[in-house]
């Protein structure tokens, strides 16, 4: 498994950079993983969108499908793109801590 | 065991599949690796899964583009240490032009960039009708992106997303053409570029358009919306040239009148007659006499839903939605349609459901109802999967 390390913090991530251990989730993490997703700030909307990913991760164990995100968030899916570039799988749910979302292509 | 030694890679069991008189992937592979080390190992590595029985690639991986949510096809060997330059090795689909009509300037571009960043393999064209460019590193995604974009290029569709739509050479090339599909098909690319890079839907939505019942493009059995030109008035016939394909040896009974899968036509050995109100549509008797026959005046297209390959359920051909609609209200039909159709199946359609699933899951009226289309008593009670019979306009006074 390779090593995300950032200040002197380390977390075991798989090839794509998702956390190997979602408990270990908090803030902290979320901060240190927005650099590699081209993102310089958290904002409030930012964290509105993790919660929410988190959140439904936790009671559901899996990612929320793109359509229940965008509504229960009142965000367009494009604002979801200029907030995490990378977009909702491979942006939002890496900062919310979540495995990698499945799906071959 | 890393391979940057400059060898040239053992390929018993590779060997075996350039034998024969047929194209060979491995020739292929070979002769780009003698100047792309990933090419190589990727020889290696399909060396040992031979042997070993065994494929190398893991489970897909999750990468990208910034801005964009597909486009890329993440792909890592389990034997990264083993063969290095295939650890990483990311499919890029890029948008193939409409009918796949380059220049040589283009493709040369498209080569000269694919081995600055990637392992130079590509595939013109894959099966979705993107131009596949084969193999390369995370870090290099970005990089050539921006080459391809400054060369005009742009990325596919990929994931749950509105999907390159592809169409057939249509009017470019094809005296059958009963609609322009090359134009259809860049408008519709156009109007759907956010649901093409930012995947919106439960599952991958697919759209092909072929200009006449020929279906070079295999729509109805690969498309979620099939657009399939048609006419709707008569085939028109030249008589002096049915003559000629009979003085020239074509025998009309047996090898058209007798295919003609309505048996709507007659042949007395002077005149060919066509009961034109039973005819499918089917291109038969035009194919074989392209030069006498040819299809109506009053053309369009169908369309067709509910195509798909297997994978959660088994394969399904699409079925008829609008009989005929004009060729020049086809782009103002489709984009209303469309978006109804994408809101019911937003709102209904389960994880990883296509449309054709969520209709056999809901019936063919729910879904129509749904999507506010009257239905016709023989879509509902037997779908039609022949696209090519054309219903009869009633008179008046008739049902
Ligand atoms: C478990 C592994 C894999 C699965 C389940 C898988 C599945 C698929 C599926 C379902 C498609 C069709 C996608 C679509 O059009 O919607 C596809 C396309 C494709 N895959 Fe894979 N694939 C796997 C591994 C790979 C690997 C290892 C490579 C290359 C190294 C690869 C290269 C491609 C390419 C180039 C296409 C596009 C082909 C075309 O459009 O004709 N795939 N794959
Ligand atoms: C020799 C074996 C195979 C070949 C050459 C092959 C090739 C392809 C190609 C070229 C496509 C793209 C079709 C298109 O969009 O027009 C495709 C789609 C697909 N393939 Fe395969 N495939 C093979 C085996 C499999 C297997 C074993 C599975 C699943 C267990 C599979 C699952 C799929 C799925 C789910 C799609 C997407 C279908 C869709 O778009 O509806 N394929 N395959
Ligand atoms: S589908 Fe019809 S119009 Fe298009 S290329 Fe084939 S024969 Fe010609
Ligand atoms: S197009 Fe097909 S169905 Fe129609 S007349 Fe020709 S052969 Fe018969």
């Amino acid at each position: 498994m390779p090593l995300f390390e950032v200040e002197g913090r380390s977390y075991e991530v798989d090839e794509d950079g998702f956390l190997q251990e979602p408990e270990r989730w908090n803030r902290e993490v979320a901060k240190d993983f927005a650099a590699t997703e081209a993102i310089a700030d958290l904002t409030e909307e930012h964290w509105k969108i993790i919660h929410y990913i988190r959140n439904y991760y936790l009671e559901f164990g899996i990612a929320p499908m793109i359509r229940k995100l965008c509504k229960e968030t009142g965000h367009k899916l494009n604002e979801i793109y200029k907030l995490f570039p990378s977009g909702p799988a491979k942006g939002a749910c890496k900062l919310a801590g979540l495995p990698k979302p499945t799906g071959c292509v | 065991m890393a391979n940057d030694s400059g060898e040239k890679p053992e390929t018993k069991m590779l060997d075996e599949l350039e034998k024969g008189p047929w194209p060979s992937f491995v020739k292929e592979i070979k002769s780009a690796g003698q100047t792309s080390a990933s090419a190589q190992d990727l020889l290696r590595q399909l060396e040992l899964s031979y042997q070993e029985k065994k494929g190398h690639w893991k489970h897909g991986g999750l990468v990208g583009v910034l801005g964009y949510g597909g486009g890329v096809i993440g792909r890592y060997s389990d034997a990264g240490d083993q063969f290095p330059k295939v650890a990483q090795f990311h499919t890029l689909r890029v948008n193939q032009p409409a009918g796949w009509f380059y220049t040589s300037d283009a493709i040369r571009t498209l080569c000269d960039i694919w081995e600055r960043h990637g392992s130079g393999l590509t595939n013109m064209h894959g099966s979705t009708g993107d131009l596949i460019l084969l193999g390369t590193g995370t870090a290099e995604l970005e990089p050539t992106f921006q080459e391809l974009a400054q060369a005009g290029f742009d990325l596919g569709g990929s994931g749950s997303a509105f999907r390159t739509p592809s169409c057939c050479v249509g009017m470019a090339r094809c005296e059958w053409a009963c609609y322009d599909a090359m134009k259809l098909c860049y408008d519709l690319t156009m109007a759907y570029q956010d649901e093409m890079h930012r995947p919106p839907f439960p599952y991958k939505f697919k759209v092909k358009c072929a200009a006449c019942p020929n279906d070079c493009v295999a729509a109805i059995a690969r498309a979620d919306l099939s657009i399939i030109g048609t006419w709707k008035d008569e085939i028109q016939v030249d008589e002096s040239a049915v003559n000629e394909y009979a003085s020239a040896g074509l025998n009309l009974q047996k090898d058209v009148c007798d295919l003609c899968p309505s048996k709507c036509m007659a042949w007395d050995g002077h005149k060919l007659s066509i009961e034109n109100h039973e005819c499918v549509r089917c291109m038969h008797c035009i194919n074989v006499m392209p030069k006498a026959l040819r299809p109506g005046k009053e053309r369009g297209a169908v369309i067709m839903i509910g195509g798909k390959a297997p994978i959660m359920q088994g394969a399904l051909l699409s079925s008829v939605l609008v009989p005929f609609v004009p060729a020049e209200e086809l782009m103002d039909t489709l984009k209303e349609l469309i978006r109804r159709i994408w809101d019911f199946w937003d709102e209904y359609g389960n994880n990883r459901e296509r449309v054709g699933e969520l209709i056999q899951r809901v019936g063919l009226p729910v879904f129509l109802d749904g999507i506010g289309l009257d239905p016709v008593p023989e879509m509902v009670s037997a779908p039609r999967d022949n696209p090519y019979i054309y219903f009869q306009v009633a008179k008046d006074g008739e049902k």
